[in-house]
């Protein structure tokens, strides 16, 4: 019990730090770094959870594939530099979220659990987690599960028609009119 | 003892901190990372709560976020790259084509 | 089998009025006008042919559809032909499809021919339905129908101010009086559960007696609107502005007796009310004086006539107040008659005179006008009751009725009402048919109307002269269904001397009348005499209306305006236009299409989310 404690309270400092540097640091770079470790520090809160499944695909599709695919993104940005922005009402933006965040806190600190709530989906003394995740995904939401698939198989054909085409000439730098016409061109194809 | 409830205050201070990168921020690439903490704020609090209920569905909840936020990554950075080439910048108060 | 004639009867005026309409905006087509008088000929052939059938054992009650049914009203489109209605019908039809025909020719050179007949047939078609319904909404539906149809005649030259403001007069009058007919439609079925006649009349018996007050009074002011009785009188003389048929067929046959219609067909109800009765036949005895007072030195043709029309109006409500129903009814029909020809003989004149109204301008017309002359001499002596025409039979009746009543102040007013027709109308038929030429100062140059017309006004000059010895076979006809009414006068020798002093007071007003107006009418002096005065502005009586409601009620309507609609009402409505307004120009900024704004404001309204959540937390 204890050390399931400390690695809360661990798991939980690292990660309000982590994140807190992906949403205040300047540097593009720092903060994608800082998300990566959030992420792994986020899937030890789902092995503490039981969900283990859930912890083996946050690191694999978060640390791995979202952060290659930022990494990859990045390489088009010169991201070396501060990002330089101009931040308007500020103390707006802070007495909001921490409004929210005190209200966030308030409502699921009070007792939500009623008792009548029926496990629609129960958990099966003795059966490994991923068995579990495995039972429950090609039953009851085989459907959800193949359409899922496809999204992302949607979600990757775009992600490649997007970025792929006339990668070597900066849109940027030409017309606006025949860029647009050669945006339109590739799109086409 | 760890119970539901400590998770969910870390949930929501999670959240709280991927909001404010929303509201503050103006950088485009910001606003992804910001995304992917407040999905991530959310899973913690679907795992809790599957977790203190004894079901599933909780889980079954996240798998499908972190499939979502994959795609919205996918297609999102296509977009942002595509911006960029065109603009330079990906900075927020630059896409006002949208003015009314 | 019947039920076939009585919907030709109905319909065929309806169907010439939609085929006129077809040609309602385009040039002149003289097949709209035939085609309309054939329809009306239709009409009155299928209702004398019901006429014939009709008898004590056999009326006719057709259904022609459910029409109101809601809760407890149930009121269905249903129509009567009993003796009274369908006197009403063969007379309405007969003398209405006279004078279409002889629109054709009086309208001849009007660029609205078309218009003119499309209107005049949906007036007949209206006038149909309020004799012919056998309940009293239907009868109010005809009655509304036939105040719009006068309201679009009398307007027809629209472009004239006068005949607009005359139109809208008749309008609003007759409105004011209607709000009296609808409370006492109202009364009926609030008292009595139904608007069918016969369901009405056979539980009025059942009634409280203030009740039965109540809705005759209210029924009688709406006869009073229509039949332009005092106060309501003013509309009629004004309606002169329209066509002269339409004179002749609305404003002297048909529409203006649909108030003594309702008070025959209302009966039942009146004779049980013997107060309402006894006014009834009081206004009417006034008004017959009243309106003859003021005819008799007016200048304008039409409004003479008009004026006599009013008398003789008067002269029905009396005996239908009196109880003599069938003898309103008879007089009714015999003044339809020679008054509807007598108003197409002053259309003629018009014609002849280019629309000239004014008497005193003509003069010696009879030579160029033989015909005309004729006809309108022959009306005039019908009108003032000389055997052996029809109006001795019928007046001499009303007369007889008042003295067997033993209303003998009724008696003397008609008396003196019955020498001032004779005089007015034998003023008028003086001036503009004798004497000296003076139309000649004025360049004028009379002709004779066309054959048409006056082959149209011969059978209604027949009827006139002739009509009066229907008397038995039509009384006979008609106490099948109304009370019978004998006037007994004791000693029976009384009668001959009464009829001889009506007799003798119309030939003194006749003779008086042409004996002045052959030596050269009344002096100048005598137009300066204030009794002339009072009578030739109409006893100031539209001046008073100016002044005491037309003059409050505009001024009360401009504050209205100003103080309450304007001030008040606009403002609220303003107000509220401008807040919407001013909110959409502020809220305008956050559509700047920044996307950091709008996310701002998402988060804003997460927030507002949130707090509602934790305000409305269901309590455990």
């Amino acid at each position: 019990m204890m050390y399931e404690i400390i690695a809360f309270y661990l798991f939980s400092f690292l990660t309000i730090t982590m994140f807190c540097i992906v949403v205040f640091s300047k540097n593009a770079l720092y903060s994608m770094t800082a998300l990566a470790g959030g992420m792994i520090f986020i899937s030890g809160f789902f092995f503490l959870l039981d969900a283990d499944f859930l912890g083996v695909v946050q690191i694999i599709v978060y640390s791995g594939a979202v952060m290659a695919v930022y990494a990859f993104g990045m390489i088009f940005i010169d991201t070396t530099k501060d990002v330089k922005e101009k931040i308007k009402g500020k103390r707006m933006i802070y007495s909001f979220s921490i409004a929210i965040a005190i209200l966030l806190v308030v409502i699921v600190s009070s007792p939500i659990v009623s008792g009548h709530i029926i496990a629609t989906t129960p958990m099966i003394e003795g059966v490994s987690n991923p068995k579990m995740v495995g039972y429950a995904l090609f039953t009851k939401y085989l459907v959800p599960f193949e359409l899922t698939a496809v999204m992302l198989l949607v979600a990757m054909v775009a992600g490649i028609v997007l970025v792929s085409k006339k990668m070597d000439i900066s849109l940027s730098l030409k017309d606006n009119f025949e860029a647009k016409g050669e945006f339109e061109q590739g799109v086409a194809k | 003892m760890i119970t539901l409830t400590h998770y969910l205050v870390l949930s929501s201070i999670l959240f709280t901190i991927g909001l404010i990168g929303i509201v503050r921020r103006k950088n485009l690439l910001m606003l992804f990372f910001s995304t992917e903490i407040l999905l991530n704020a959310v899973n913690i609090g679907f795992a809790a709560v599957s977790k203190s209920f004894g079901d599933m569905t909780g889980q079954m909840f996240a798998f499908f976020i972190i499939a979502v936020a994959a795609s919205e990554v996918a297609v999102g950075l296509g977009l942002l790259v595509l911006w960029y080439k065109r603009k330079s910048t990906i900075d927020l108060d630059s896409m006002q084509s949208m003015r009314g | 089998m019947m039920e076939k004639y009585i919907y030709i009867t109905l319909f065929s005026p309806l169907i010439g009025s939609l085929f006129a309409a077809i040609f309602g905006d385009k040039k002149k087509k003289l097949i709209t006008g035939v085609f309309a008088s054939l329809m009306l000929l239709v009409s009155a052939f299928s209702s004398i042919y019901l006429m014939l059938h009709v008898s004590a054992e056999q009326t006719y009650h057709v259904k022609l559809m459910d029409w109101i049914s809601a809760g407890g009203l149930n009121i269905p489109f249903g129509f009567v032909v009993d003796q009274v209605s369908v006197i009403m019908m063969v007379t309405v039809t007969f003398v209405s499809a006279m004078i279409h025909i002889y629109s054709i020719g009086y309208m001849d050179h009007d660029e609205s021919f078309n218009r003119f007949f499309v209107y005049l047939s949906l007036f007949v078609f209206s006038m149909l339905i309020l004799v012919m319904s056998d309940n009293f909404l239907g009868l109010f539906i005809g009655w509304e129908g036939v105040g719009l149809c006068s309201w679009l005649l009398i307007g027809f030259w629209y472009h004239k101010d006068s005949a607009s403001w005359a139109a809208n007069e008749a309008f609003i009058m007759n409105r004011v009086a209607d709000l009296g007919m609808l409370i006492g439609i109202f009364l009926i079925y609030w008292n009595t559960g139904s608007l069918e006649y016969d369901a009405v009349f056979a539980k009025a018996a059942t009634l409280p007696h203030h009740t039965l007050i109540l809705i005759g009074a209210f029924l009688f002011i709406g006869a009073m609107g229509k039949s332009a009785q005092f106060p309501f009188h003013t509309w009629l003389a004004d309606a002169m502005e329209g066509p002269t048929p339409v004179s002749a067929l609305i404003h002297a046959a048909t529409m203006v007796t649909a108030g003594v219609f309702l008070v025959i067909r209302s009966n039942a109800v009146f004779s049980m009310i013997p107060s309402v009765s006894l006014f009834v036949a009081s206004l009417g005895a006034f008004v017959a004086v009243f309106a003859a007072s003021m005819a008799l030195v007016h200048n304008d043709l039409k409004k003479i006539i008009a004026y006599s029309t009013l008398s003789q109006l008067g002269y029905m409500f009396v005996a239908a107040g009196l109880g003599a129903y069938w003898i309103a009814l008879f007089h009714l029909m015999t003044h339809a008659f020679f008054k509807s020809v007598l108003f197409l003989g002053a259309g003629n004149v018009m014609h002849a005179m280019d629309d000239e109204l004014n008497i005193k301008k003509m003069g010696g017309l009879g030579e160029k006008m033989k015909w005309t002359m004729i006809i309108m001499t022959i009306a005039s002596l019908a009108l003032s009751g000389i055997y052996p025409f029809a109006g001795f039979f019928s007046k001499d009746k009303i007369l007889e009725v008042a003295f067997s009543s033993h209303a003998y102040i009724l008696w003397a007013l008609l008396w003196i009402g019955a020498g001032m027709t004779a005089f007015y109308s034998f003023r008028l038929v003086m001036l503009v048919f004798f004497g000296e030429e003076r139309y000649k100062r004025y360049g004028f140059h009379p002709h004779e109307a066309s054959a048409l017309m006056l082959w149209a006004m011969a059978p209604l000059a027949l009827f006139a002269t002739i009509g009066g010895f229907f008397e038995g076979g039509f009384h006979e006809f008609v106490t099948e269904f109304l009370p019978n009414f004998e006037a007994e006068i004791e000693p029976h020798f009384m009668s001959y001397i009464l009829m001889v002093i009506t007799l003798g007071v119309a030939l003194s007003g006749i003779l008086y009348a042409v004996y002045k107006y052959s030596t050269g009418g009344f002096s100048k002096e005598a137009e300066e005499y204030p009794v002339y005065k009072l009578l030739f502005n109409q006893y100031y009586i539209p001046q008073f209306y100016d002044k005491c409601i037309v003059k409050p009620y505009m001024s009360i309507s401009t504050f209205l305006w100003q103080k309450v609609d304007v001030a008040i009402v606009d403002t609220i409505v303003d107000a509220i236009a401008r807040v919407l307004y001013t909110s959409g120009d502020k809220a305008r900024v956050m559509q700047s299409g920044n996307l950091s704004k709008m996310l701002r404001l998402m988060v804003f309204g997460l927030l507002v989310l949130l707090l509602l959540v934790v305000i409305f937390y269901p309590a455990k």
